[in-house]
């Protein structure tokens, strides 16, 4: 018999893969930007501004947002799940982790919603 | 000469000779822990330079102190190594470079590349 215990895993491939996925996208969001930067540089209050407000921008940058807030949890479990032993006290933590991740979100829309 | 009753019956962290894929696996930890706990610094600047030409200036005076600056040079430090060697598992993913000698070439790689490119951009921002 499996003995299963509370990790937050779902003993399959979808947090692993979802690790993956979230990486390509982020990999492909920084690529761009620092090619971006480098073709034209953005200086200044304005210009930043400028930048963030142009909708596909914003919408791009919500999505990579997201796929760090997604890739972080996946990377912060396993971490609980190396080094943290006693079940109640993990649990405890990945509820921390999730709750401060999902204020992130909510944070980064905020930020980019209000240009 | 070790006999196996003389094994060590823990593991004594400063006494592993850790290979190159170590070193680039514990750090891809360690710096991906350090992104996660100061994520929303980073958060918090974006959020002042996107606000008003007051929240720039902010962040302008925020970021001139020295101390600060070696703060977002180390972040710097952890997003690039964690980028490269990310870049390195997904290729290990799909079997590119898994053997032994490509391996320990494409970890000193990743080392090298993120450190010579922290210390340019580092100086570039400073």
């Amino acid at each position: 018999m499996v003995k299963q215990i509370v990790t937050g895993a779902h003993y399959g491939l979808k947090d692993w893969l979802a690790q993956r996925i979230t990486a390509l996208v982020m990999a492909v969001y920084v690529i761009a930007f620092a090619g971006m930067l480098m073709v034209c540089p953005v200086q200044g209050h304005e210009q930043w501004r400028a930048l963030f407000s142009n909708q596909f921008m914003r919408v791009a940058t919500l999505i990579f947002f997201l796929s760090v807030f997604w890739h972080a949890w996946v990377g912060m479990r396993d971490i609980l799940m190396d080094y943290v032993k006693h079940t109640g006290v993990r649990l405890g933590l990945e509820v921390v982790v999730v709750l401060i991740l999902v204020a992130y979100a909510l944070w980064a829309v905020e930020i980019l919603w209000s240009l | 000469m070790i006999t196996a009753d003389q094994r060590p019956k823990y593991l004594n962290l400063f006494r592993i000779r850790l290979p190159l894929p170590g070193w680039v696996s514990i750090l891809h930890r360690i710096s991906g822990f350090a992104l996660f706990i100061f994520g929303g610094a980073l958060l918090y600047l974006l959020q002042e330079v996107l606000r008003s030409p007051e929240g720039y200036m902010h962040v302008r005076a925020i970021t001139g102190n020295w101390l600060v600056k070696l703060f977002l040079v180390g972040l710097l430090w952890s997003f690039l190594h964690h980028f490269f060697a990310g870049v390195r598992f997904l290729l290990l993913d799909v079997h590119v470079a898994g053997d032994l000698r490509a391996t320990r070439i494409t970890s000193a790689a990743v080392l090298i590349v993120s450190l010579v490119l922290t210390a340019i951009v580092g100086v570039w921002l400073w």
